[in-house]
């Protein structure tokens, strides 16, 4: 962790803390509601903030997407309502779980490709038949000086 | 005048790279004794030179003397004198100074540990130590001089950032930068071993040592970080999968294969490619963990405009290191001859799956980490890669690798066969049964059940693996090498870490709500009451700060302190959580909202967090960092005296032979 980023994001963290709106809407919602909302937060973006979830940021911003997310399950939305309602306002940027498609393929298909890639590389190695150390042949000049040597008389 | 010392010291240091970089090289090539021993004087003169110059920057900080900008900047009369010697390196230009004398420091215990060496191989590696040097050197006095003078003279200084005025991350930075600028030393004898066209037993033998004080460094500095992260954000996380956390941890990921790796070329002489290549990528990924965060690109790529010089001059950096060191391993890589026989069932087959997933790993959090970037930079799309992207794809792998882990040390190398560890496996599977029936009991999760049961897996293979090696003796344990022991207590860690995780992802509870003095919070069965605010000044904050009396079932546990400071010089708020850690469930709790003199009338709010196992996430990070210095201290990895060093030992010399 470098403390550069960590400074700017907490500087972000930090600047906000001060703002009035700090309005932590959870406590006023039914519990079934409330499990559910986080696991939405969880989800979506603070997109004032430097990579931190709705959940976990103090910014204004992320207070306001957190009653909407709220009110929304209130109102008897579904997850993916709300996500794709906030995907609509904010952009693919929101969603923290990129969403699979054109300009996203390379981070989704990526990994897989890579471990089956790397398993059939794996696999047609072990299958490798092992190579011989390469035994040397004499030339025939050698031996010959070999034989002459062998009829030698000792 | 003492700045003005310290920059001439910068620019001789820089000349003596600039020459240890070329002569000794040239040397090598033309077998000039002389010319090749002139690297060990080079890179010790280097060294002091460093040295010297980041003395003399501290004692600027020490002596808030304000004609110098970066004190200025960063620096002011009203700190604790350990915040002044520790801003230091709290800035772009300290840091990068920091990192240098660090790289100097390693050439010249080269030069000092490394007698042993055959003299080309070591004026090759200090060679290309040198041309580092003086890459980073020159982007140091050309672009980010730390001792730029300022006039008018200030006052005073701007002030350290207060969240950096803190012992964790004071200790923090030097941690991660002795990690990753130890894996120049690898990289250095890569590209050494590829001139002298020898990759071989003796090299991994001389080299693992450094490979794994390097990778304990930075296995620390990474953990210090994420304690850093858990107290002072507040926020109740260990990992955040934050861009800057996930360039620190791509070379702790390529770095653990190449330890690996290098292991096995040491005691089996295969693996040479594999060692080579990865020995290359690590270090292009530490200066990638190093570079690309500190010039801002990793904010946004607009940040990256903001000062085209440094960013430029660091990408130009990169891509000539690295790209030289890979064009010089296409060329060369036909030295390291390849033999290519590999069982299916042996431990050189389990090392291979452990390379491969280590990498798909670490090419995973690089993809995560800087896709949204290019995609930004292409088409103008902005996406978002986080947590939940991470979670999903990195998990599985990693249990992959658990799974491979747990039986890889106890395969014979080349050849073995599965049927002969059937009545092991059987008992390990009962015992991994017995624990995932028992954390279903405990915490009713299925997933989490899982996650144990691999650790279980885990941690029954390796002790079998031990007790196989000790043959169920007792008085065998004390002749088992370091080297054993570093593995036992290494993936041992992982078994942990991954308990701790688990217990974390599925036992976590947390509650915030704006609270009134006596007003509570009930989180897994604790009462978190807010006591009394209370307000004052320590040295050069304000605070405002409650004690929160923490009960289960009326009775007392603990009390947390919990405060927002305020740094007048620098107008900005922190917070200090308070936390009782605990080897069960530790408790958290932050107060926010509006720093000193807010209206507190209506309440603050308060953050309370139960969190089970967090503790045992950094005690097993900690314990990985402690086999790391462990296993350094096995025997096997002295050379032995005298000159015969230089024949590799049971190959002929000459080219070098590796199995792969």
């Amino acid at each position: 962790m470098n403390n550069v980023m960590k400074l700017i994001g907490s500087l972000i963290f930090a600047a906000t803390l001060s703002s009035p709106s700090l309005g932590q809407s959870q406590i006023e919602y039914p519990d079934a509601i409330e499990i559910r909302a986080r696991d939405v937060g969880r989800q979506l973006r603070c997109v004032v903030c430097q990579n931190q979830s709705i959940e976990e940021s103090d910014a204004a911003l992320a207070a306001d997407m957190r009653r909407l997310v709220r009110d929304r399950l209130l109102a008897g939305n579904s997850e993916d309502d709300i996500i794709s309602l906030m995907r609509d306002r904010y952009g693919d940027y929101v969603l923290l779980m990129p969403p699979v498609q054109g300009n996203t393929i390379v981070l989704w298909a990526g990994p897989a490709a890579m471990i089956f890639l790397f398993l059939l590389w794996w696999v047609v190695s072990v299958r490798a038949k092992p190579v011989q150390p390469s035994v040397s042949t004499l030339s025939d000049h050698d031996a010959a000086k070999l034989a002459a040597l062998r009829n030698a008389d000792l | 005048m003492l700045p003005e010392t310290g920059q001439i010291a910068l620019a001789l240091a820089l000349a003596v790279a600039l020459f240890q970089g070329i002569l000794p090289l040239v040397g090598s090539q033309l077998n000039r004794t002389r010319w090749m021993l002139f690297a060990d004087r080079a890179a010790i003169l280097q060294a002091v030179l460093l040295i010297y110059a980041f003395a003399a920057l501290t004692i600027v900080f020490i002596q808030s003397d304000f004609s110098v900008k970066l004190a200025a900047m960063h620096s002011h009369t009203a700190k604790p004198l350990v915040y002044k010697i520790t801003g230091v390196w709290a800035n772009h230009e300290g840091s990068i100074l920091l990192w240098v004398l660090i790289l100097a420091l390693y050439g010249a215990a080269i030069s000092m540990f490394g007698r042993s060496l055959p003299l080309s191989l070591r004026a090759r590696a200090l060679a290309v130590q040198g041309m580092l040097g003086s890459g980073f050197l020159a982007f140091v006095i050309f672009t980010s001089n730390p001792f730029e003078r300022l006039f008018p003279v200030p006052a005073d200084g701007l002030g350290l950032n207060p969240l950096l005025q803190d012992p964790g991350l004071a200790i923090h930075p030097p941690l991660l930068y002795i990690g990753y600028v130890g894996f120049s030393v690898a990289f250095s004898f890569a590209v050494a071993a590829l001139l002298e066209g020898r990759v071989d037993a003796v090299w991994a033998r001389w080299l693992r040592p450094w490979v794994i004080f390097a990778w304990s460094f930075l296995t620390l500095g990474i953990t210090i970080g994420s304690i850093w992260a858990y107290y002072e954000l507040g926020w109740g996380g260990w990992w955040m999968w934050d861009p800057v956390e996930n360039v620190s941890f791509l070379p702790w990921l390529a770095g653990t294969a190449l330890l690996h790796s290098i292991l096995t070329l040491q005691q089996r002489h295969s693996f040479a490619h594999w060692t080579v290549l990865l020995a290359i990528s690590t270090f292009s990924l530490a200066m990638i963990g190093t570079f690309v965060v500190r010039s801002g690109v990793l904010v946004s790529v607009h940040a990256f405009a903001v000062d085209p010089a440094r960013g430029v001059v660091i990408l130009a950096l990169l891509l000539f290191f690295t790209g030289a060191a890979l064009s010089l391993y296409a060329f060369r890589s036909g030295t390291i001859i390849r033999r290519t026989q590999l069982n299916i069932v042996s431990r050189e087959s389990g090392l291979v799956i452990n390379n491969l997933f280590l990498i798909a790993a670490t090419v995973t959090v690089f993809l995560g980490t800087f896709y949204p970037l290019l995609i930004d930079a292409i088409t103008g799309e902005k996406i978002s890669v986080g947590a939940p992207y991470f979670d999903l794809v990195f998990a599985p792998m990693m249990v992959a690798l658990i799974a491979v882990m747990a039986i890889a040390p106890m395969l014979k190398w080349r050849e073995d066969s599965l049927s002969r560890y059937r009545k092991i496996i059987f008992r390990a599977g009962l015992f991994v049964l017995a624990a995932i029936f028992l954390s279903l009991l405990i915490g009713r999760s299925v997933l989490g059940a899982i996650a144990i049961g691999f650790a279980a897996w885990l941690i029954a293979g390796t002790m079998i693996t031990l007790f196989r090696r000790t043959g169920g003796k007792f008085s065998r344990l004390r002749r088992q090498p370091a080297g054993t022991w570093g593995f036992v207590i290494s993936h041992i860690s992982v078994a942990i870490f991954t308990i701790g995780v688990t217990a974390m992802s599925i036992g976590a509870k947390e509650d915030v709500g704006r609270l009134l003095p006596g007003e509570n919070l009930t989180v897994a069965g604790y009462t978190f009451t807010l006591g009394e605010l209370g307000q004052g000044t320590r040295d050069n904050y304000e605070f405002m700060g409650a004690n929160i009396a923490v009960t289960k079932n009326s009775r007392a546990v603990t009390t947390l302190w919990a405060e927002q400071r305020f740094y007048p010089v620098r107008g900005m708020v922190t917070s200090e959580a308070g936390f009782r850690p605990s080897f069960g469930a530790t408790l958290f709790a932050a107060i926010g909202d509006g720093g000193t003199g807010a209206d507190v009338s209506k309440g603050i709010i308060v953050r309370a967090y139960y969190q089970p196992g967090v503790v045992w996430i950094w005690i097993a990070a900690l314990m990985m960092a402690f086999a790391g210095f462990i296993s350094m201290a096995d025997q096997r990895l002295r050379l032995p005296n005298g000159n015969e060093r230089s024949a590799p030992i049971g190959l002929g010399s000459g080219t070098l032979v590796a199995v792969e």
